[in-house]
């Protein structure tokens, strides 16, 4: 624990209480819906891991801007520290829906507009990190991904308008979307999607610690080497 | 209480996720962290 600075440590604190508040109201204070029953209450960490997700490729985008304009390795560090956490949560809404779905729908899985643009921003920034992973020399490999990182944000509102631009089994959004919420169902839900919020913040600032420090490796490294 | 087991199902999978992808995070940073201490160690004794 030497290593890890108040600050982190007081953050990780924050996090813990925050998810276990979130935890609480999804579990046992928001009512149960009354068609859908318990099952409904995948919903209240379903949507802010999409959320947290939609949030990393943003910032992924930015941080990549950010970086082909600069040429700072921060820039780059940053985008790729944020894309792996989103990779994380847009996995999660990928298996917590399809859960969500058996009961609802009958079936884990349908080609569905929401559905299938979400598995495709899921494979765009798999390829992101395969870029960055297997490009034989780090510069060009940091550029590319940086390029891949702006166009791959465009799925993002795609994903988000698809159940408005298409006809599609997913429920209709709860924010500006018509979606009647209870005001407990709402309290619950936004109390997560702040949870899950700074459960990113925690998240990222932790993985972009770890790249400074392999960054400062490799640089210790090759002084000593010459 | 219906469909309780794919609720259960579905947290669990994500307390799994993240508890996997802080555990990854912690042993990369202190093997990081102590790469980088040998590795000072080394340069300030030669």
């Amino acid at each position: 624990m030497k290593s890890i600075k108040p600050l982190y440590l007081a953050l990780a604190v924050l996090t813990f209480l925050l998810i276990e508040g979130a935890l609480y109201m999804a579990l046992l204070q928001a009512p149960t819906e009354r068609t859908m029953g318990d099952v409904q209450r995948i919903f209240y960490f379903h949507v802010p891991s999409a959320w947290v997700s939609f949030l990393a490729f943003f910032i992924v985008c930015i941080a990549s801007i950010a970086f082909l304009r600069t040429g700072k390795a921060q820039w780059d560090r940053l985008a790729a520290s944020s894309a792996e956490i989103g990779i994380l949560f847009i996995t999660l809404v990928l298996l917590t829906g399809p859960l969500w779905a058996k009961p609802v729908w009958n079936v884990y899985w349908t080609w569905d507009a929401r559905l299938t643009t979400s598995l495709i921003l899921w494979l765009i920034y798999i390829a992101y990190m395969m870029v960055r992973r297997y490009t034989s020399d780090p510069e060009r490999g940091a550029k590319f991904a940086a390029v891949f990182g702006i166009i791959g944000f465009l799925d993002v509102p795609i994903v988000y308008m698809s159940i408005r631009w298409w006809r599609t089994l997913h429920p209709a959004p709860v924010i500006r979307g018509g979606g009647g919420l209870a005001p407990e169902m709402k309290q619950a839900l936004f109390f997560s999607l702040f949870a899950f919020t700074v459960l990113y913040i925690t998240l990222l600032l932790l993985s972009f610690r770890i790249s400074t420090l392999q960054q400062k490796l490799q640089a210790l490294k090759h002084s000593s080497r010459g | 209480m219906q469909n309780l087991n794919f609720l259960f199902a579905a947290y669990s999978l994500i307390w799994f996720a993240l508890f996997l992808f802080l555990l990854r995070l912690g042993r990369k940073l202190t093997s990081l962290e102590r790469a980088l201490q040998r590795l000072e160690e080394k340069q300030a004794g030669s």
